[in-house]
């Protein structure tokens, strides 16, 4: 019985111990994720200015943003969460076609939006944990206007650091193409196939 | 502060009327579930949602067209610059209200400095020199008073709000300091300069704001919800509705 107790203790012990350890380990470990959520918003923000002063046309500034957006976004994860409950009826093949045409909507949606940065200029000015994900912050300093804040939800959820969000001037992208997607998809009477077609000539 | 400006009987009851709005009104109003957008009044809102669509698409919009073609850019850029300082002594009061005694210092000093070096406001000296304006309203001090928020409202012509920003413009629009140090004669050209300049707000902001009103699917809730979530940025107020993760709950359900 003793003996029981002392295995018990050390046991004990040892798991906190390891536990120290872990929280130790885990202090640099969220650092270097913050530093790496800052990295993935620079390359976008560079990516992003660089468009907005190339002075290409309509067409291939749309082309640039949905590459942007392919590459450093979680686009799945947009697409899924914008979609909410409708996605858990959705067939895979459905899902991917919805996928697609979602990423050609948003990158025109918000391509037009940043278009009317051109001549401006993004900065990332910190990043810090927020919740369960990173939160990286900029500021967008466009002509004959006051800065706005522009703020990036990063997660390495997916397996790699990609960003999930934006807060425009403290719009939320996630949330209002959530009421959005719902919205079009109560007009198509819950058909996700009508909603794809939409998809595809919207934005 | 209100004490040192005298307001005419009539409009200290108006006044008091909207302070009681604000704050009896929203008590009133039902509980909601958080996360959920506190709309009781929306069949009533949709339809000063449909009028406001055509106020904007037969007036507003062609009017501001009208304007942003007639005057050239800098002209434009004027009456937004006589705009912008002619409200500042009102963010002054409510910076003043909420005890923000560094953003009525700021205030203070860009309303001086672009009314004397500026031509009475014309020009923007302050904004080159990096003395920007905090913005303010009486909306904010009922929240920074801990008034609640009340139901979402979209006004005829004065488009989204809600009853803790509606009381607040009321109060605004009564007891702009402005008004008060004006002499009688002078009292209309704030509101006509402040109507320029939100002809030219509609102007520049042309795509964006055709893209809300007219190219969502819903224009009615994207509003709504586009409101709620600057208006709670810009007054500092946590966002009740939209701060969640996709990665652990991918499937909820929008609002």
């Amino acid at each position: 019985m003793p003996i029981r107790i002392d295995l018990t203790r050390r046991r004990l012990i040892a798991g906190l111990m390891g536990g120290a350890a872990i929280s130790a380990l885990a202090g640099p470990a969220a650092a270097l994720d913050v530093s790496a959520a800052r990295t993935l918003v620079n390359h976008v923000v560079d990516a992003v200015n660089q468009i907005i002063n190339s002075g290409e046309s309509e067409n291939k500034m749309f082309a640039d943003f949905e590459k942007v957006f392919a590459t450093y976004a979680d686009v799945p994860i947009i697409a899924r969460s914008s979609l909410g409950i409708a996605a858990r009826s959705a067939s895979p093949a459905q899902m991917k076609a919805y996928t697609e045409a979602f990423q050609g909507y948003i990158s025109r949606k918000y391509g037009r939006r940043f278009r009317e940065f051109i001549g401006g200029k993004i900065t990332v000015t910190g990043a810090k944990p927020l919740n369960s994900f990173y939160e990286v912050l900029s500021t967008a300093k466009l002509r004959g206007q006051q800065p706005f804040d522009l703020r990036w939800w990063v997660s390495d959820k997916s397996g790699r650091f990609l960003f999930f969000n934006m807060i425009i001037d403290g719009v939320n992208m996630l949330a209002t193409e959530r009421t959005e997607i719902g919205s079009m998809l109560d007009q198509e009477h819950g058909n996700i196939e009508k909603l794809i077609a939409k998809l595809k000539v919207s934005g | 502060m209100f004490s040192k400006i005298s307001f005419p009987a009539p409009r200290r009851q108006a006044l008091l009327a909207a302070v009681l709005l604000a704050t009896g009104l929203a008590g009133c109003a039902p509980a909601v579930a958080p996360g959920k957008i506190n709309d009781p009044y929306e069949a009533q809102n949709r339809e000063n949602h449909a009028f406001n669509i055509k106020f904007d698409s037969h007036v507003l919009k062609p009017a501001s067209q009208a304007y942003g073609h007639a005057l050239p850019g800098p002209v434009r850029q004027g009456v937004s610059n006589l705009a912008g300082n002619l409200a500042l002594p009102s963010y002054v009061a409510n910076d003043l209200l909420q005890a923000k005694f560094a953003a009525a210092g700021q205030n203070t000093l860009r309303f001086a400095f672009n009314t004397i070096f500026g031509l009475g406001g014309l020009l923007n000296p302050a904004g080159a020199l990096g003395l920007p304006a905090a913005s303010n309203d009486f909306g904010e001090t009922l929240y920074v008073w801990g008034a609640p928020e009340g139901a979402y409202l979209e006004v005829p012509f004065l488009g989204p709000s809600t009853q803790r920003d509606l009381a607040g413009t009321v109060v605004d629009t009564l007891a702009d300091p402005v008004n008060s140090i004006l002499p009688q004669n002078l009292r209309g050209y704030p509101t006509a300069v402040d109507l320029a300049s939100k002809l030219g707000t509609r102007y520049r902001y042309n795509d964006m704001i055709n893209s809300i009103l007219y190219g969502s699917a819903d224009s009615y809730a994207q509003e709504r919800l586009i409101y709620l979530e600057k208006r709670h940025h810009d007054i500092g107020m946590p966002s009740p509705t939209t701060n969640f993760d996709p990665y652990e709950d991918p499937y909820a359900n929008s609002n």
